[in-house]
């Protein structure tokens, strides 16, 4: 009798106590991120009565009530159109001002370039709360409290740093002689970058303004600290969703997570191009 | 009319010197090649000619008109990038004809240009190709099309035939100096490979070390080097060298051989090509170590003096390994180098 299979010997011991660890740890942080967002959408999508009674089924009711009565609720219409209106000058800003810096950083070799890529990243080590109260206090002398402008600026300076390294990681990746090439061909500096850089960085341009807009849009303190009136969705859901009954609060977190959650989906392979991991 | 003169031009990067004071005049219609070995700088010379690099010293003159301060666009030249550069985002078509928007040529030229120069370059079946959709010799031949479409005064060429086959290659340098025999541009051609610079240059300018040590026609490189490095870079086999000593007033003793030579000069190098030694009664002791037979001749590298040197010879001769042969330099052959700069003596 023959065995023509051959037996593969098995890695027990050492190799498979590693493997059980690195699974453990995946599904660990998997469940880290997926069970709070899973029982968000849960409950967002039962009915009040299910939300707050027990036993829990674990599966949604599929009862759009909670989110009726949420976006009917006064406010949160301005406090929407007011979050939209703060990303998008947030976008606009931090890619007017990152992706030039981006490029800079990629293309021209100046003193103290290493200094500044350090410093960019540097932004993001001030706390913001300390910040607040100063930025508070001027914001009301030169009027921009309240104001979606002001808190634009803010989110700006929180976005800049990842807008700068996105935009240079993307700048990075295409080849100078390109550029050179269409010198040649007869475009000065500007047309170059136009006719040859720009179509070929403009999808990773619109993922990291994306991310842009998904910061300002998460954003919670700034926005409840520099504005009153003006509220946007995450400062207006802080304020008005602590007294609120249970339902409401999950319909409102769901209806901040879910455009977050679309927009991050949407352009992840550039947020790790950002680390230079990946490149297209 | 669009003669080029390079003046006193030196390239450094930071404490490197990748060219040093280069002094060169190329006519107006001119195929000038440049050769050299990996690293010579080249392409640093081809780059400053363009506009993409600028000098640390030197002027660039073309057509008449100082351009060392002129941006690439405004110096009416093409480039071939080493690289080829072909625009990812663009068709084949669009590739060729993007220098031709540029000028606002009217559609109607475009077409004709773009179709013209694809054909010569054998891809006009992949005019609506991506670069993406393309191998590399295809992309090294849009690159080539794309410069030629513009119809410049000058093209400059860094190894633009480099990555084709054997035979696609000799095709395309048949055609290359076809048509720009026919054009009124002048070339500058950067390669490393000796053949395609003797088959296609009017000049061949030798470079070594960020200097050009010879510019002249390809048989006068090859003939009459300049220098010793021109022998042992140019030639396949390259020239073969000896140490010469001083016996008489005009007479050198070369390896036990007295041979006559220049008067100057104390410590000389003898240089023969392979192909200028015969074997008769009387010449260089050798003995042959490696014997290739190739056909139309015999590579025979032998031992001279307890050196290297090779001989081609003809096929019909009977050699092996071991034997002792005469080899004889055709007299008139003979070259000498100085050997402390190297330089040609006499
Ligand atoms: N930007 C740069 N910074 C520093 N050194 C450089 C730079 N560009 C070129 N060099 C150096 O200058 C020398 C000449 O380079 P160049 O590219 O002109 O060589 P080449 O003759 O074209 O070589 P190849 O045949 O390999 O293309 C090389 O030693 C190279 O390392
Ligand atoms: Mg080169």
């Amino acid at each position: 009798m023959s065995n023509p299979t051959v037996d593969v010997p098995r890695t027990v011991s050492a190799g498979g106590a590693g493997r059980f660890l690195i699974w453990a740890s995946i599904v660990l942080l998997c469940a880290w991120v997926l069970v709070p967002i899973y029982l968000l959408m849960v409950n967002a999508l039962s009915s009040p009565a299910q939300v707050s009674g027990f036993p829990k089924s674990g599966l949604p009711g599929f009862d759009f009530a909670s989110l009726q009565f949420f976006a009917g609720f006064a406010g949160v219409a301005k406090a929407l159109w007011n979050s939209i209106l703060v990303a998008v000058l947030t976008m606009a800003l931090s890619i007017g001002i990152g992706a030039p810096a981006g490029y800079a950083l990629s293309r021209f070799d100046f003193p103290g370039k290493e200094v500044f890529r350090m410093l960019v990243v540097m932004t993001r080590a001030f706390p913001l709360p300390l910040l607040a109260l100063p930025l508070a206090v001027m914001f009301i002398r030169t009027g921009l409290d309240d104001t979606a402008l002001g808190l634009a600026l803010v989110h700006t300076v929180l976005a800049i740093p990842f807008a700068v390294l996105i935009t240079f990681s993307l700048f990075s990746g295409i080849p100078l002689e390109l550029e050179e090439a269409a010198w040649t061909l007869g475009c000065n500096r500007w047309q170059a970058f136009q006719r040859v850089v720009l179509p070929l960085v403009l999808p990773g341009i619109a993922a990291s303004a994306v991310f842009a807009f998904t910061i300002s849009w998460n954003e919670v303190f700034a926005a409840a600290v520099l504005t009153i009136e003006n509220r946007t969705l995450p400062a207006f859901l802080i304020q008005n969703l602590n007294v609120s009954p249970l339902h409401l609060k999950f319909a409102g977190g769901a209806a901040m997570v879910i455009p977050a959650l679309i927009f991050i989906f949407a352009v992840r392979k550039y947020l790790f191009a950002m680390w230079g991991i990946a490149n297209r | 009319m669009a003669e080029i003169v390079i003046k006193n031009v030196a390239k450094r990067f930071g404490s490197f010197t990748a060219l040093h004071s280069i002094d060169l005049t190329i006519a107006d219609q001119e195929f000038m090649v440049l050769l050299g070995a990996s690293g010579c700088g080249k392409t640093t010379l081809l780059r400053i000619i363009a506009g993409l690099e600028t000098p640390s010293q030197g002027e660039v003159w073309i057509g008449g008109r100082r351009v060392d301060h002129l941006p690439p666009r405004e110096r009416g030249i093409a480039m071939v990038f080493q690289n080829y550069a072909v625009f990812p985002h663009l068709t084949v078509f669009e590739n060729i004809a993007f220098g031709l928007r540029m000028k606002k040529l009217p559609q109607a030229e475009v077409d004709a240009r773009v179709n013209r120069t694809a054909e010569l370059m054998h891809i006009e079946q992949l005019l609506r190709r991506y670069s993406g959709q393309l191998s590399g010799g295809q992309r090294q031949r849009v690159a080539v099309a794309r410069a030629l479409a513009m119809e410049p005064d000058v093209i400059l060429m860094d190894e633009p035939l480099s990555n084709l086959d054997a035979l696609l290659r000799l095709e395309m340098r048949a055609e290359l100096k076809g048509v720009l025999a026919n054009s009124k541009t002048t070339t500058i051609y950067v390669t490393h490979d000796q053949v395609e610079a003797m088959s296609l240059a009017d000049r061949i300018s030798v470079m070594n070390g960020g200097k050009i040590v010879q510019a002249a026609s390809p048989v006068e490189v090859y003939r009459n080097p300049a220098a010793r490095f021109v022998g042992s870079f140019i030639g396949n086999p390259p020239m073969n060298f000896l140490p010469a000593n001083r016996s008489a007033a005009g007479q050198w003793s070369v390896a036990g051989l007295d041979v006559p030579g220049p008067a100057a000069g104390d410590a000389l190098e003898f240089a023969i090509r392979p192909e200028d030694l015969t074997v008769a009664a009387e010449g260089f002791a050798a003995t042959a170590r490696v014997v290739e037979p190739l056909g139309a001749h015999t590579l025979v590298t032998a031992e001279v003096g307890g050196q290297m040197f090779r001989a081609v010879l003809d096929s019909d001769l009977k050699v092996s390994p071991g034997d002792e042969l005469r080899l004889s330099p055709k007299a008139d052959r003979i070259r000498w180098f100085n050997r402390e700069t190297g330089l040609a003596a006499g």
